[in-house]
């Protein structure tokens, strides 16, 4: 038997120990996570790749939501387009119901 | 809380996704918006479209010429773009002519989806039917770039003439035009003087432009986040009766404790502990989860929102553009009801005669 208040007999950990060891390992991937994010922000050309093109081409859209002309093309569609295919027409594309009109349509 | 380890591993668990998920979408619209306020600050200053009807129309030789003598202009240009639907990918391109020129007529270049969809590269041939029916073919002579992927994916530049011939646009016709203002403070006078010379037409401005996108990037996260609130509001409740069916042991175990001499508020605060602990932690490792689901891994869970029906989708991997500001939100909407949702049953236990709650 291991007499007490010998270096031994002491236990290794606190209970505690564990949950403190996550949120240290919790805090030091975020801060990593936010030094990666400084450093990509860092490393981002000035000039060229997209910004060039549009500027080269005088684009005014983004290429981003390519199904439907209206919403190619936010920027320059008009109040009519996501209903021109026929009278009492309906808008049916996804990007239509989650895409509010550019708000110069109406203001 | 190492006695009830699975309950808590299980709300870890359960927090942790709620904060994942409340992360991803505001990390990938912040980025969004982010990136296209970097793309847009490159677009034509003003673009001036002819309306009649309320309805886009070309634009002529004539309008163009009666903006040129402007003060404040650097430089108008027609734009001649528009769309083709193509039935083999089932899918819209946008045809367009660079109009400083750099194609060859007889060739085309490519937007990086556009190619990947067709399966095409430079040499290959591509052939579209005209306006008049026949066929009119271009060699590929390149492909753009895929760092530009957000702003090209479904391009199809071509040279003017072959333009004009597909689509029957006579000459001196252009879809719209942009002008070029290089003092920022003059954009205002000069869309005024716009309107003033061509009284048929709309003058759209950049900031317009980057307001249109935010817009759409801020509705739709919302509309993601809507039903995540309710996921957030079951959550909270779920906390609430977790703290409020407060198990025998629970209830005894603070019993015990004013019974050896803990006071209220020594109960509170071990509780505030735990539940400030777990919180910590989910609130970090959710965050982090979310930061490489969006930034590593380009949103998989989130991309099908904005991608609807599209075939053609732009393969781009964001830049990370957090602030400061975000994080504090997330963190004060994470934690903060947690804790107010186990505190509560937790203080109405606390202050209990002990002996009644061991009973």
């Amino acid at each position: 038997m291991v007499p007490a208040g010998t270096p031994q007999a002491r236990p290794g950990l606190r209970p505690g120990s564990p949950l403190l060891a996550l949120i240290l390992l919790g805090a030091v991937l975020l801060g990593l996570s936010l030094l990666h994010a400084g450093m990509s922000d860092a490393r981002r050309p000035e000039a060229g790749g997209g910004p060039a093109l549009v500027r080269h081409l005088a684009l005014s859209d983004l290429a981003i939501f390519t199904e439907a002309r209206y919403a190619r093309h936010p920027v320059t569609a008009d109040r009519f387009v996501a209903f021109q295919n026929h009278p009492m027409a309906l808008e049916h594309f996804p990007s239509g119901a989650l895409m509010r009109p550019p708000g110069h349509l109406y203001e | 809380m190492a006695r009830r380890k699975g309950r808590n591993l299980g709300l870890l668990a359960v927090y942790g996704g709620m904060v994942f998920l409340l992360a991803s979408v505001l990390f990938y619209s912040s980025a969004l918006k982010h990136e296209s306020r970097l793309l847009l600050a490159e677009a034509p200053e003003i673009v001036v479209q002819r309306m009649i009807a309320g309805r886009h129309a070309p634009v002529s030789g004539e309008h163009l010429r009666a903006l040129q003598g402007i003060r404040g202009l650097r430089g108008v240009e027609g734009r001649l773009w528009g769309y083709h639907y193509d039935p083999v990918v089932r899918a819209n391109y946008t045809l367009m002519v660079p109009p400083a020129g750099g194609v060859a007529q007889g060739t085309a270049i490519l937007g990086p989806a556009l190619a990947r969809a067709r399966g095409a590269g430079p040499g290959d041939v591509i052939s579209f039917r005209g306006h008049d029916g026949g066929l009119v073919s271009f060699r590929i002579a390149g492909i753009l770039p895929g760092d530009t992927a957000l702003a090209s994916a479904d391009l199809l530049l071509i040279e003017e003439t072959d333009f004009r011939t597909l689509f029957g646009i006579p000459p001196g016709e252009y879809t719209d035009l942009a002008l070029r203002i290089p003092n920022a403070r003059e954009v205002q006078t000069v869309a005024e003087k716009v309107l003033e010379r061509l009284p048929d037409s709309r003058a759209i401005l950049r900031e317009e432009m980057q307001r249109t996108y935010d817009a759409i990037f801020d509705w739709r996260s919302t509309l993601v986040l809507l039903p995540l609130s309710g996921a957030l509001l079951a959550f909270a409740i779920l906390a609430w009766e977790k703290a409020s069916g407060l198990s025998a042991d629970e209830r005894r175990e603070i019993g015990i404790l004013k019974a050896v001499g803990w006071e209220t508020r020594d109960v509170l605060r071990m509780k505030l502990w735990e539940g400030g602990l777990l919180s910590l932690l989910a609130f970090l490792f959710g965050t982090v989860a979310a930061y490489w689901h969006v930034f590593g891994l380009s949103a998989p869970l989130l991309a099908p929102v904005l991608q609807g029906w599209s075939v053609l989708y732009p393969d781009f991997r964001l830049t990370p553009a957090i602030e400061g500001g975000q994080l504090l939100a997330l963190f004060f909407l994470t934690v903060f009801p947690y804790l107010v949702a186990t505190l509560v049953p937790v203080w109405r236990a606390a202050v209990t005669d002990p002996d009644e709650v061991m009973r």
